[in-house]
């Protein structure tokens, strides 16, 4: 790891209580949801990480609590070295603060983890779908969430599937 | 929502992103709709206008949302490979690429060097033409309607290439975990260096038609200006990234598939405007050539797959003699292969910026979170941004320069 990586790592693992984990090179610290926004602030004044390359999350339902992790990806441009941050997050209400008014381009992976996931982000200056349309319900990435595929009429099941076909009505 | 027929919308949704005037009427607010010739896909923008100048402008996406992320994750992951083809479909064998590299990554496989070098091949073949698309439509956008035929006659070129190296011609799925499909035919080289000698040329010919064209340039030299920190700040990255001063190219930076063994430069520019990315795409088109040439001299020759065939299919010849093989081509068919547990990020240099992959493994043999984070989803945000203050026409023009495909941003 390079040092200055290396001091950024030390730093955050110390000030706000992060565990690492370097998998392949690549170095990953997991931090809890109320210091996130902290961390995140020290990240980009102190420790000079410009760019926020993406926000996603996994859902590890039914096998993990907490069942939502949510991933933060960080490039410093003038060291050129990556950073992620993993901030687990538990099924009922999910909901952490906002990092929007530390990097602007968080808006739309926020947009797009609440349309997905239903994590809500607190303090966001636009909570609606991005991907799906408005009125939609549900959030589809999760694992409870149908995969939706259409169901082949076979012979035995013929009526059952005509019965749920969009005919035009007389 | 099956009553719903017609889709009723109005401004209560976008209230909080108008200013006032547009609410008592003063500026009118306008749908230029996910139908439109001019939005390069389906892209909804929301125009609020004064007149025909922009006050502000609300992108929506999400019409081609199709749910490969959600897709990939019930596929195995070699099925899952088809899939990534037609995320960003203009550069078709970079999405399978940096799919694969993450593959690799996780999975700790080796590429040989003959696969690293067509794979380069094949990753510049396809900015090439994902480029001549983007200089097509940009004439069009301005008016300079013959370019694009022209830039799709070279686009015909490229595409037999890919077509006689795997069957098809956009989707190809050639770039596989492990290496490639299979071996390039004996005619590539001699196709490949007469597309080479040819392009020369046409590049020069594209140049002529526009880069000093009086009208070209008082349509683009000074519009949709992003300057070098708000690009920093915003995320941006790619050619937009580099026309506004930053000289930041991932193959530079963080070489993936033998990229530092070929000797090509980066082009940047400081002026930050649509001019500014014409430049830029155009030099990255040389420079693109200038790496296949580099590549297919040193070509080296080898297999083109990696031998660990608990990942990589045994060759069928082998199927008749070997039970080991017969028992790898048993398991990668039916179940497929299983990476161990972990979480990577693998990004390659598209020619719209950094695209990127996370991929989350369990074990198993279906990948159990692949994100994709793409290019044209972060550029689409910067819109209104660039866009305030402009007119309609500089909006068409502008939507060109960044070159969203709405495949990579919506996924």
């Amino acid at each position: 790891m390079e040092e200055k990586l290396q001091k950024a790592v030390d730093f955050i693992q110390e000030k706000y209580d992060a565990s690492l984990e370097d998998f392949r090179g690549d170095i990953t610290l997991h931090l809890s949801k109320e210091n996130l926004y902290e961390a995140v602030k020290t990240l980009r004044e102190t420790f000079d990480f410009e760019m926020l390359m993406e926000i996603t999350a996994v859902d590890y339902w039914p096998g993990q609590t907490p069942r939502f992790h949510l991933i933060y990806n960080f490039y410093s441009l003038k060291n050129n070295f990556r950073l992620r941050l993993r901030v687990p997050l538990n099924g009922n209400e999910p909901e952490i603060k906002t990092i929007e008014g530390i990097y602007p381009n968080a808006n739309w992976p926020e947009r797009e983890v609440w349309d997905m996931f239903g994590i809500h982000f607190e303090g966001h200056s636009d909570p609606r779908r991005i991907l799906m349309p408005a009125a939609w319900e549900g959030h589809p990435l999760r694992k409870d969430y149908p995969l939706g595929y259409e169901e082949v009429q076979f012979t035995f099941n013929y009526e059952e599937i005509d019965l749920n076909k969009p005919y035009p009505k007389e | 929502m099956e009553d719903q027929a017609v889709h009723e919308v109005n401004l209560e949704q976008f209230k909080h992103l108008v200013s006032e005037r547009a609410l008592t009427g003063e500026t009118m607010v306008l749908n230029m709709g996910p139908q439109h010739p001019a939005t390069h896909g389906v892209l909804r923008l929301v125009l609020e206008l004064d007149g025909e100048r922009v006050i502000n402008v609300i992108p929506d996406i999400g019409f081609l949302h199709t749910g490969i992320e959600k897709t990939i994750e019930s596929k195995s992951y070699l099925k899952s490979l088809v899939l990534t083809d037609r995320l960003d479909y203009m550069h078709t064998l970079g999405n399978n690429l940096v799919y694969c590299l993450a593959i690799e990554k996780l999975a700790e496989l080796d590429v040989p060097p003959r696969a690293q070098a067509i794979r380069v091949i094949m990753a510049e073949l396809t900015r090439l033409s994902s480029h001549l698309l983007y200089l097509g439509s940009t004439g069009l956008d301005t008016g300079a309607m013959s370019i694009f035929l022209y830039c799709f006659r070279e686009r015909e070129m490229i595409l037999d290439i890919l077509e006689s190296c795997s069957g098809h011609r956009m989707m190809t799925s050639y770039i596989r975990p492990g290496g490639i499909w299979r071996d390039v035919p004996p005619e590539f080289e001699d196709d490949l260096r007469a597309f080479i000698k040819e392009m020369h040329l046409r590049i020069t010919q594209y140049e002529d038609l526009l880069t000093k064209n009086q009208i070209f340039l008082d349509r683009t030299v000074g519009i949709g200006i992003l300057k070098r920190e708000d690009a920093i700040r915003w995320g941006v990255t790619g050619p937009v990234l580099r026309a506004s001063g930053v000289d930041y190219d991932l193959r530079k930076a963080q070489p993936y598939s033998g990229y530092e063994q070929y000797d090509f430069e980066v082009p940047t520019s400081s002026d930050g405007d649509v001019y500014a990315r014409y430049t830029v795409r155009i030099d990255e088109m040389r420079q693109s050539l200038r790496i296949i040439e580099q590549a297919l001299d040193k070509l080296p020759s080898g297999p083109v797959s990696s031998t660990n065939r608990k990942y990589v299919p045994p060759a069928r010849s082998e199927l008749g003699t070997s039970m080991e093989a017969l028992i790898h081509h048993f398991k990668l068919w039916t179940e497929g292969f299983s990476p161990p547990k972990g979480s990577v990020y693998a990004a390659v240099e598209a020619p719209r910026g950094e695209m990127g992959v996370f991929m989350e493994s369990d074990g198993g043999s279906k990948p159990y979170r692949c994100h994709y984070r793409t290019p044209s989803f972060a550029h689409i945000q910067i819109m209104p941004l660039m866009m305030k203050g402009y007119l309609i026409a500089d909006l068409v023009v502008i939507i060109a320069s960044i070159d969203i495909v709405l495949g990579d941003a919506d996924r």
